[in-house]
């Protein structure tokens, strides 16, 4: 739609390029709405671990002593909903801004004025969500914000839910909104705006998973929309879709969540795959081990995300043959997500293994992610799901893909692709201690949720049985001390961003190919107006 | 410029067609709700029984004897006293049975009440057919009134072999601002 206006605009913008405050409000430049994204995810990410920190240090001792269990549960839930929708979704499509057009050599996105409105959707979005949180910590916990846990069932959102649920269902659905858009973006800039020569199967990984990550995004956003929606009429305009006293369902809710719940979980570590499929190549020097086979593994693994979502409800009654149904077809996806660890570890296979900081980040997602993987396995075998079934076990188990997985890979990402975008490579000091501190901290901070999980301790409560008590002690040692690392995360970049730091070549990694390190570091204001010869 | 013009068109046409899509599953969504409904009423899924009365023409198997167990509850803030007459009766598939239930509204005001029904376990909810409930309408009492609430139900024989005992619990509601859009009355409780 506004392909052509922007490119016109972008003509004068040649010689000199727009500056100050408007150069990122009125930005349609593929490179600053990325970099937008990803400083906005990285804000959203220190909010939500602030959160994460207010949870352990109540947990730290059993019984109550830093807030109140009202205040807690808000925590939890605020905590959540920032992660997912405020840090790991803005960041991989910061990532997606920034390096899809690169990869693909393309000029720009397909829609940047679209682009710009779906990022700045965001920064409101989430003002709204954490104003309710301020407001109940200020106000004293009333009007209390979101409590009812990120996955806000009904009836706790819908009957018992505080009055801030609406807040809360408006920045849902503006977060929605802006998803869809920018998955709608990649999806018309990789089909319309690749290259002469770039084929389909010769596009980069990341380009692939992140493709399948917004036909997911497409297809499951809308129906959080619905569910939100529904929440709303039930609330005030006296619908009963999850109210069993108008003849609704509150199970209903969980179905519908879940259906977007499930597919959302690929959403938020399909790019990540794409991430390390692009680093371990490079680190190891050889091509990608089975590039079509990752390519089949990612879509089969989205296409069983839209039949397993009742793996998460296995114990709220169903029959027999779709406990059995849910719990074989989780297991199947193991199959596809076994193919793409193999294809890492055969791509290191006697490859010239170098350690360079992105790399390090990608081995240590490609184990620990595994690590989550196998508890998720665990959790898949229904009889066994009756037993861990919102215990800390779960916890350790997303917490293991989300944290050490997505999150380390998006680390990943900025190691390897900071020096394109800022010109100077990152701080080896600082990221060296950056990783050793957050690989350490995060198995401390995580590993023992598992035995606690195992031993019963239920997951959103403010408090705990005493035989808890020293591994929380420890948990919350290693949320601390995970906590203080990203600051040195912070330094690496603000560094980067004031361009402090070794020079970075074109290509500053050697085995590293691909077009985006065909353009110069920092990768200038435009790039490939005239398409590259793909070869 | 004319292939400016051609990839601003093939761009537009992608875009429409990916937000038709994202229109469509909104849409799916809600499709979901009726999708449900027909899902539990084949399946029995959530042990949901039929809202409707059943005709009550089916030959009796006095062969087998099935133990059906009756639950009560008031749910979401009712207040009223809400007990089965009877915890659990023996029946043969087919035998047409009788139990009440007790209500008493302890509140100074009326209450209208809605009885929820729900069987566990839930293959059996098909099989469990009532010709006369007093959970398909809303329920009056007045301050401090009391009633004695029939329920008329027969097993179908069909029911599955390995089901010898069936629980069926009735949540009660309290739906009186739902039925008059009153919020006051609700507020003086």
């Amino acid at each position: 739609m506004t392909a052509v206006a922007a490119h016109h605009d972008h003509h004068d913008d040649h010689h000199h390029a727009p500056h100050g405050l408007k150069r990122w409000l009125f930005s349609t430049n593929h490179k600053d709405i990325g970099t937008l994204y990803l400083w906005f995810s990285f804000a959203m990410f220190m909010v939500g671990g602030f959160m994460a920190l207010v949870i352990r240090a109540e947990l730290m001792y059993p019984g109550m002593q830093v807030v109140d269990p009202e205040f807690f549960n808000q925590m939890t839930t605020v905590h959540g909903l920032i992660m997912v929708f405020g840090a790991v979704m803005p960041a991989t499509v910061g990532l997606a801004n920034w390096m899809i057009p690169l990869m693909i050599g393309a000029p720009d996105m397909a829609l940047p004025r679209m682009n710009n409105w779906s990022f700045w959707i965001l920064p409101f979005a989430f003002t709204i969500l954490i104003g309710a949180v301020l407001m109940s910590a200020f106000g004293d916990g009333n009007p209390s914000a979101p409590n009812f846990g990120w996955t806000f069932y009904a009836p706790l959102s819908t009957k018992y839910g505080p009055a801030s649920t609406d807040l809360f269902i408006l920045s849902v659905h503006m977060m929605g909104i802006s998803s869809i858009m920018g998955a709608i973006n990649v999806i018309v800039t990789v089909l319309n705006m690749r290259a002469p020569g770039m084929t389909m199967m010769k596009m980069p990984l990341f380009v692939w998973t992140w493709l399948i990550t917004a036909f997911l995004l497409v297809a499951v956003m809308p129906v959080l929309a619905g569910a939100v929606t529904m929440m709303l009429t039930d609330r005030h305009f006296g619908t009963s879709f999850f109210d069993a006293a108008g003849g609704g369902d509150p199970v209903l809710f969980q179905h519908i969540f879940w259906f977007f719940g499930h597919p959302e979980v690929y959403i938020m570590i399909l790019p990540s795959f794409g991430i390390v499929s692009a680093i371990i190549p490079t680190f190891a020097r050889k091509h990608l081990f089975g590039y079509a086979s990752m390519v089949y593994a990612t879509a089969s693994i989205a296409l069983l995300s839209f039949v397993v979502w009742a793996h998460h409800m296995f114990t709220v009654g169903m029959p027999l043959a779709g406990t059995l149904f849910f719990m074989y077809m989780t297991m199947l996806i193991s199959v596809p997500t076994g193919v793409k660890v193999f294809n890492w570890v055969a791509t290191m296979w006697r490859g010239s293994l170098t350690f360079e900081l992105p790399m390090k980040w990608a081995l240590a997602f490609v184990v620990l992610f595994t690590c989550g993987g196998l508890s998720g396995l665990m959790l898949a075998l229904t009889p066994v799901d009756f037993q861990y079934h919102d215990t800390y076990f779960v916890v350790a188990h997303f917490h293991y893909v989300l944290v050490s997985g997505a999150i380390f890979s998006i680390f990943a990402a900025a190691y390897y692709w900071l020096p394109k975008w800022s010109g100077v490579m990152p701080n080896t000091f600082l990221g060296e201690l950056h990783f050793w501190n957050s690989l350490l901290s995060v198995n401390l901070l995580f590993f023992p949720m598992h035995f606690v999980g195992l031993a019963g301790m239920p997951r959103r409560y403010a408090d705990y049985a005493l035989q808890f008590a020293d591994y929380n002690w420890w948990i919350s040692v290693g949320a601390f001390w995970f906590g203080i690392s990203q600051l040195l995360f912070v330094a690496v970049c603000v560094l980067c961003a004031m361009k402090k730091g070794k020079k970075a070549e074109a290509a500053p990694w050697e085995g590293a190919e691909g077009l985006e390190w065909t353009v110069p570091s920092p990768a200038p204001f435009h790039t490939f107006d005239t398409p590259p010869v793909i070869k | 410029m004319s292939e400016l013009n051609d990839l601003e068109q093939r761009n537009n046409r992608v875009l429409r067609k990916l937000v038709i899509g994202s229109v469509l599953m909104f849409g799916f969504a809600f499709a979901m709700v009726p999708l449900y409904d027909v899902l539990c009423d084949i399946t029995g899924l959530n042990g949901k029984t039929s809202d409707t009365a059943a005709s009550g023409e089916v030959q009796m198997d006095e062969d087998r004897l099935v133990t059906v167990q009756f639950v009560t509850t008031s749910s979401g803030g009712m207040v009223w006293d809400f007990t089965p007459q009877v915890r659990s009766v023996k029946v043969h598939p087919g035998e047409i049975t009788q139990v009440n239930f007790q209500v008493k509204n302890p509140a100074d005001h009326t209450i209208i009440g809605q009885a929820i029904p729900s069987v566990s376990p839930g293959l059996a909810a098909p099989h469990l057919l009532k010709t006369q409930c007093f959970c398909f309408d809303n329920q009056t009492l007045l301050a401090g009134g009391e009633a004695d609430m029939p329920m008329i139900f027969y097993l179908d024989p069909a029911l599955p072999k390995h089901i010898n005992t069936i629980t069926l619990s009735y949540a009660m509601f309290d739906v009186t601002e739902r039925v008059t859009g009153n919020k006051d009355k609700l507020a003086a409780r």
